[in-house]
């Protein structure tokens, strides 16, 4: 059972490597800047799915106020940049750490709650920074902040004429959630959680101390999410409160997750890389008429997907493997 | 406004009492309601205040359709229970604002010149609208009826028991998926009542609900999960709020003030005011 266990650990840890491999090298065939541009999206949401998993599908405390770290990564790098000129990269770090301190201080009042209490008070809470934020003049209120691009440096990371150089921080970000999930699924914490999801309160009772597991998913998850943020700002050089705090997105970091398989390794890769670039087409292709049909065919895909498959994507394929075995 | 935001609370906390389901698509129940309304005003020269049961039969149609197409389903699922039922409705409540955006068009519409719209009356020397005073009157009628229905009623008994036990109701011969499906309807007319009442004063456009659903969730959580009756509660403490906020901060920040409460209330009790689960 255990060497089993460790088996399928290697092989997940060289079948990424590969699929990492070759989606390094997918930029070279592919030039289409619009193709380019979806790629980088997918992996962006990749990222943010793997991170959101941390906290609610491995801890099992669902959130959908994540858009918080989201926006707090992107507002602290873009407002460290135009108004004090702190390179991004700090930036990236200097939001990653608001956001694990913020997810913690949250943490403590929010994770006596359960259920849909949970649940409701991170939804609220998200929605209290954004109607700050919308009013908060000094960081652009609603209309949000214009990052003035000065030529494409990996100093200031900013790329006006390429989108390659995003694509593989995206990657990278993409990877290293990965394996954070990866590595985080075997140590302790990885058992304490998935204790702690199954049954708090028999958790509590054989030595997990439940409040500080929570806490640290909470920390991790929001950290990552945050350099996630902060690198959207980054990518589209202008944000607002509405599109990165908003509760929308918090819905849609945890689409690919809940969709591709929620608390498994696979199933937020499997969710963006289907539905990131099905919704984008489908957004581009019919979406135009503004007539919102783009909308109809994402939301019956997702009640369909949802209802079909509760356990997600990733369980065509392990129920595939039993049929062989 | 509180009353209101309590008929359409009661609507969800029903749904959510009777199966431990969160319908994410409320708002868009909502919305459908008010277009309802407004069509009907458009069309057919019926006055809201008339067209009210129309609308509310109409949506427990579709309350029970829902249930009956999609919940149901969702209900079955065997794993992540919870995460299919929130974007199942998730889903559901997309395809409904796609639907609106295509038949309706995203143009703002309103109801004009109904009989109460824009009028105001004095009591006592206090001026209240109209539509405002009338939707309150409503809405406590409709609570005072939900209350009988629920505790005086055999529908409304089977309704309890089957939330109590499933498995023994199915024993003594009543048809969960029936129970379940006149429950969905029944919360979806509560929406109905309230879109119609809604449309006089508020403009209508097919991202409507959204705006509407969040407050009508920290209702019910407020109030406590699996309590009728603490939604009403809930719904009049969040107007009492809303108003009270709007005093003292600018308009752009009244929601901020039901939001901290909702925190406030459930870091204190952390079951909502008076909730069972």
């Amino acid at each position: 059972m255990d060497t089993q266990f460790a088996q399928r650990r290697r092989r997940d840890l060289i079948v990424a490597g590969c699929l990492a491999v070759i989606a390094a090298l997918v930029p070279l065939f592919v030039k289409d800047v619009y193709v380019q541009n979806i790629m980088v999206l997918t992996l962006m949401y990749a990222a943010l799915s793997q991170s959101w998993n941390i906290l609610s599908g491995y801890c099992g405390q669902i959130s959908l106020g994540h858009a918080l770290y989201f926006g707090l990564g992107a507002y602290t790098t873009a407002l460290l940049f135009t108004k004090f000129g702190v390179l991004p990269w700090f930036g990236m770090l200097a939001g990653g750490a608001i956001s694990a301190v913020i997810a913690m201080a949250l943490g403590y009042p929010c994770f006596r709650l359960r259920g849909h209490y949970f649940v409701i008070a991170t939804i609220v809470i998200a929605e209290i920074a954004l109607v700050l934020i919308q009013n908060w003049d000094w960081a652009g209120a609603a209309l949000g902040i214009d990052i003035p691009v000065r030529g494409d440096s990996w100093l200031k990371f900013q790329f006006a004429r390429s989108k390659l150089p995003y694509f593989y921080f995206a990657l990278a970000l993409a990877s290293v959630a990965w394996l954070v999930t990866w590595w985080l699924e075997d140590s302790k914490w990885g058992y304490w959680w998935r204790a702690v999801k199954d049954n708090p309160d028999a958790a509590e009772s054989l030595g997990v101390v439940v409040f500080n597991s929570k806490m640290g998913a909470a920390a991790v998850s929001a950290f990552l999410v945050a350099v996630g943020g902060s690198f959207y700002a980054q990518f589209v050089s202008y944000i607002d409160p509405e599109s990165v705090m908003g509760f929308q997105f918090s819905l849609l970091m945890a689409l690919p997750a809940v969709l591709g398989g929620i608390g498994t390794l696979w199933g937020p890769v499997l969710g963006a890389v289907i539905l990131i670039p099905l919704t984008e087409l489908t957004r581009s292709f019919i979406g135009g008429s503004g007539r919102g049909v783009d909308l109809i065919v994402y939301g019956t895909l997702i009640v369909v997907i949802s209802l079909a498959l509760p356990r997600g994507l990733v369980s065509v394929f392990s129920w595939r493997k039993e049929a062989a075995r | 406004m509180g009353l209101l935001y309590g008929l359409i609370a009661a609507g969800l906390a029903l749904i959510f009492g009777l199966m431990d389901v969160v319908n994410f698509a409320h708002g868009e129940f909502l919305m459908i309601a008010m277009y309802v309304t407004f069509f009907l005003f458009a069309f057919f020269a019926i006055d809201p205040l008339l067209a009210a049961p129309l609308v509310a039969a109409a949506l427990f149609v579709f309350g029970a359709v829902v249930y009956l197409l999609i919940v149901r389903f969702a209900m079955r699922a065997k794993a992540n229970a919870g995460m299919v039922q929130i974007f199942s409705t998730f889903g559901l409540a997309i395809v409904m604002r796609g639907l609106a955006q295509f038949f309706f068009t995203p143009d703002y519409r309103s109801v004009t010149n109904s009989w109460v719209g824009g009028k105001t009356v004095s009591i006592a020397g206090i001026y209240l609208p109209e539509p405002q005073l009338i939707g309150a009157m409503l809405s406590i009628a409709a609570f005072v009826a939900l209350y009988f229905f629920i505790n005086r009623t055999d529908f409304g008994r089977a309704l309890e028991a089957t939330r109590e036990d499933a498995g023994a109701v199915a024993l003594v011969g009543i048809d969960k998926n029936r129970v379940f499906a006149l429950g969905w309807g029944l919360g979806a007319a509560l929406v109905g009542l309230a879109g119609a009442i809604m449309a006089i004063f508020f403009y209508i456009y097919p991202d409507v609900g959204a705006s509407f659903a969040l407050i009508a969730y920290v209702t019910v959580a407020l109030g406590g999960f699996g309590s009728v009756f603490g939604a009403f509660a809930g719904g009049i403490i969040v107007g009492l709020v809303e108003a009270t906020t709007a005093l003292i901060l600018p308009p752009s920040l009244k929601s901020v003030g039901i939001y901290a409460v909702y925190l406030l209330v459930v870091f204190i009790r952390p079951r909502g005011l008076f909730g069972s689960m």
